[in-house]
């Protein structure tokens, strides 16, 4: 690419308007027909020094961030793969995926945990509404009750010991044999993982997560449009 | 992009919508199909019938396709059927075509093909038709349902295979319910923002009986979305343009499957707003217009880059923002408020952030828009200043004398030689680029060409497709002119046998320079002049395949020759080809290199 690019030649170059005056059809080479960015009629504070637009989402920095995402979708064969295709083929980063059965029959409900900028996840939100299947899908809001079944196995050199453990966070003996004991766990992300460093010193032998799935509180919706107190129904098909 | 004006609409007060259903009762000898009172096919005694009969309720007239062992019953069906079908040498070319069909006709246009190879020999036509947003429907056989996963002959995850690059696709599953799945699938492929649809169709269930007449076709609930803005967003984008004084508009495709082009004539006429085009944007506003500045982007022109690069108000309708328009997002538009007119909301600020967003029918919004704007933006001087880029930087070309024929000429040739409703198709490299540049697009479906998914050979088949709908439409008259390059045509210049079977009256245009000549200009400018695998040392005389093909062959190498080529082809009824000898090293300009800034082009081949 040559430095001579023809946005530099001076005839032409009107990229920094300067202030003032009425137009003149016949002054050029005058970048200075048009008034300065400070007279135009724009929102404020959205302009440079240079006169630059300032784009809100080039400019901004987006931080990732973790975001539950619920989708009820009509119970059709390749549902999943469609949500997970379409999450892999735009790259959105993805922590976890759960499905199941609601009350309705022939709903289910896909709960999706990402980690992605605000900008990443609205387009999780908008590109999952397109898919023929989903009926409604949002962004669970913060406060959401959520929760994480974890299956865990350990060594059962000390037994006692272990169920102590398990005891102090609400664990459940499912197996326990000669050689390894496991325990069921609920609850949100960071008692898990408390729980999961407590079990370290056992020798922890395998280890099964079915990732967060997620409730609204109280009369929220918990997909938009989802009828509270109706496990699925939805009030319309699409937000 | 949005819906079509074939789409019938609930709340569709203001116009009255006779063309669909006038259209769609001329195919379908069976009930109207906006009788929605009880079914509207004829009465059926298989799963295959079905499929027909649900096809010819929707309106469907022409299907391009292949046969094979799964899709069978599905044919013979089609044996008593109104549709015609069209037999082409391959799938992919049976998926261009109908590709192509579907942009001129302004209806989803439809293509069979069998398991295994059959489909995914389409698979390259449909991931094409879903990257442009083209109304399509592919139905494909399938091995009987009881073979399914279990790899018998011929068979291949369809549905899998597809499943990224259509809008939905569908297995049929029983032969009681395959008809009205084939007639929601039609719906949904033109429903909002158009794309591919697809159904798999397992022998056992097309072979099956069944008395189920398929139902009333409709989109299924919640993908035929409010073609109204909201008022209040309008208002303010309104108030946006009023306050504009370096406005100018981004016709996309999106403003030709809405049938919008009429409002948006009007709208940037009302208001003296510059325009620039995407391309497949192009024939959405003449390019004889003063106001047009023709399409942006690439190799688009510098008048057009230099517009939305100084813009203070982009008024953009149905696009995507593509990166071959947009270069460096960051030095796009970088001054402008940007107005987004999109029926996709998952296209709003996806590429481009949109401070005004309006989301619906483009014609409904650019409508809205009209009305709601209240006095012309004070944008005088601005509009001189997009005359003097038009001065500056005209698209041009030299012929010195001792350098062979220029491919622009073969294109000005052409254009001067035919009306302004002449269907163009192109396949994809240079001879694309130097056909919408040196063509004077006038009319919305006049340029048919592979933007998205960029698929040499696009060009032969959709010249197939594209004659196909306008004999269809009743229009004779019009002719349909390829562009092809020399790499191109060697991909699908077998359909030539179909052009010549159905005595379908096309011209191709070989723009022949014995390169894949778009790669071999990439690497002089940046490869250092290595052309690794761009040299074609040898190329078939394409003249005399063509007549080997039973079409006029011809060939020009000189200026002289051209003209009277042109009219001969033209004049010759039935598929023409000539083969035009072009400089070899003939490059396509004004270029923004990839991620480049669009004020920032090439006019030169030094400049790279």
């Amino acid at each position: 690419m040559s430095g001579d690019s023809p946005d530099s030649r001076p005839a032409t170059d009107g990229g920094s308007p300067a202030s003032g005056g009425v137009p003149e059809a016949d002054s050029r080479p005058m970048p200075s027909e048009q008034p300065g960015p400070e007279e135009r009629n724009h929102p404020t504070g959205r302009r440079n020094l240079e006169g630059i637009r300032i784009d809100p989402v080039v400019e901004a920095e987006h931080e990732s961030r973790r975001a539950v995402i619920s989708a009820l979708v009509e119970d059709e064969p390749g549902v999943l793969a469609r949500v997970s295709g379409l999450v892999s083929r735009r790259q959105f980063n993805i922590e976890s995926l759960t499905v199941g059965p609601t009350t309705v029959e022939g709903h289910s409900r896909i709960t999706m945990v990402v980690e992605e900028t605000d900008p990443g996840i609205d387009q999780i939100e908008k590109q999952m509404a397109k898919l023929k299947p989903v009926i409604s899908v949002g962004e669970v809001s913060g406060d959401a009750v959520t929760s994480e079944l974890v299956l865990l196995k350990v060594q059962a050199d000390d037994p006692a010991a272990v169920h102590a453990v398990s005891e102090m966070y609400d664990g459940r003996t499912v197996d326990a044999g000669p050689e390894t004991i496991t325990v069921e766990l609920t609850g949100d992300n960071a008692s898990i993982d408390n729980a999961i460093g407590a079990f370290e010193r056992f020798g922890i032998v395998e280890i099964a997560r079915t990732g967060p799935t997620a409730l609204a509180r109280g009369n929220t919706p918990t997909a938009p449009g989802e009828k509270p107190g109706t496990a699925g129904e939805p009030t319309t098909h699409d937000d | 992009m949005s819906d079509t004006a074939a789409q019938p609409r609930e709340d569709d007060a203001e116009e009255p919508k006779d063309p669909p259903d006038a259209d769609e009762s001329v195919a379908a000898e069976t009930d109207d199909p906006s009788d929605t009172d009880g079914p509207v096919a004829g009465p059926v005694s298989t799963g295959a019938e079905s499929v027909v009969a649900a096809l010819e309720a929707a309106g469907a007239e022409t299907a391009f396709g292949v046969q094979g062992g799964a899709i069978m019953p599905v044919y013979d069906a089609l044996y008593d059927s109104s549709i015609r079908h069209v037999t082409m040498a391959h799938e992919q070319g049976a998926a261009h075509a109908a590709d192509a069909y579907g942009v001129v006709a302004g209806e989803p246009g439809l293509c069979l093909a069998t398991s295994g190879p059959g489909a995914t020999n389409l698979v390259t036509g449909i991931a094409d038709a879903d990257m442009d947003s083209d109304a399509m429907l592919a139905l494909t056989g399938q091995v009987p349902t009881e073979f399914v996963g279990n790899d018998a002959f011929q068979e291949t995850d369809t549905v899998g295979v597809t499943r990224p690059i259509t809008k939905h696709n569908y297995f049929a599953n029983g032969a009681d319910t395959v008809g009205d799945t084939v007639g929601e699938a039609f719906e949904l492929s033109r429903a909002g923002r158009p794309g591919p649809t697809l159904v798999d169709l397992p022998k056992d269930v097309t072979q099956a009986e069944t008395e189920e007449t398929p139902g009333p076709a409709a989109p299924p609930a919640g993908t035929d979305p409010d073609p109204n803005a909201d008022a209040d967003a309008v208002e303010d984008a309104a108030r946006a343009i009023e306050a504009a004084e370096r406005p100018v508009c981004l016709f996309g495709g999106g403003v030709i499957k809405a049938d919008a082009s009429d409002a948006a004539r009007t709208f940037a006429r009302s208001y003296g707003i510059p325009v620039t085009t995407t391309m497949p944007g192009i024939g959405s506003f003449p390019e004889d217009d003063d106001l047009c500045l023709s399409w942006g982007g690439m190799h688009g022109t510098g008048y057009a880059n230099m517009a939305i690069t100084h813009t203070d108000c982009l008024i953009a309708v149905g696009t995507r923002f593509d990166d071959r328009l947009t270069g460096g997002i960051d030095t796009f538009a970088p001054e402008a408020e940007v107005v987004h007119i999109d029926i996709d909301p998952a296209e709003i600020s996806k590429n481009v952030y949109a401070d005004y967003p309006l989301i619906g029918d483009a014609e409904r919004i650019l409508e809205q828009l009209t009305a709601a704007v209240r006095e012309a933006p004070d944008a005088e001087a601005w509009r001189d200043r997009c005359a003097e880029w038009k001065e500056t930087y005209p698209l041009t070309y030299a012929t010195p004398e001792d350098e062979p024929l220029k491919p622009q000429f073969v294109v000005e040739a052409f254009d001067e030689a035919t009306d302004d409703d002449t269907i163009v198709t192109t396949g994809v490299g240079q001879h694309q680029m130097w056909a919408s540049q040196f063509w004077t697009y006038t009319e919305p479906r006049t340029w048919i060409s592979s933007h998205g998914l960029g698929t040499m050979g696009y060009g032969v088949p959709a010249a197939v497709g594209a004659r196909v709908a306008a004999d269809t439409m009743g229009e004779q008259d019009r002719e349909v002119v390829c562009f092809d390059g020399d790499g191109s045509f060697l991909m699908t210049m077998q359909e030539l046998s179909v052009a010549v079977r159905e005595d379908l009256d096309i011209t191709i245009a070989v723009l022949n320079n014995e390169y894949i000549g778009m790669v071999r200009q990439w690497q002089d400018a940046f490869y250092e002049g290595r052309h690794m695998a761009s040299d074609y040392t040898w190329m078939p005389e394409f003249d005399k395949l063509a007549e080997a093909f039973g079409a006029l062959g011809l060939r020009v190498d000189d200026y002289d020759e051209v003209a009277p080529a042109v009219e001969e082809a033209l004049d010759y009824d039935g598929p023409a080809v000539i083969d035009f000898h072009v400089d070899p090293e003939e490059n396509v300009l004004p270029m923004v290199p990839s991620g480049g800034a669009n004020g920032k082009f090439a006019t030169a081949e030094d400049q790279l």
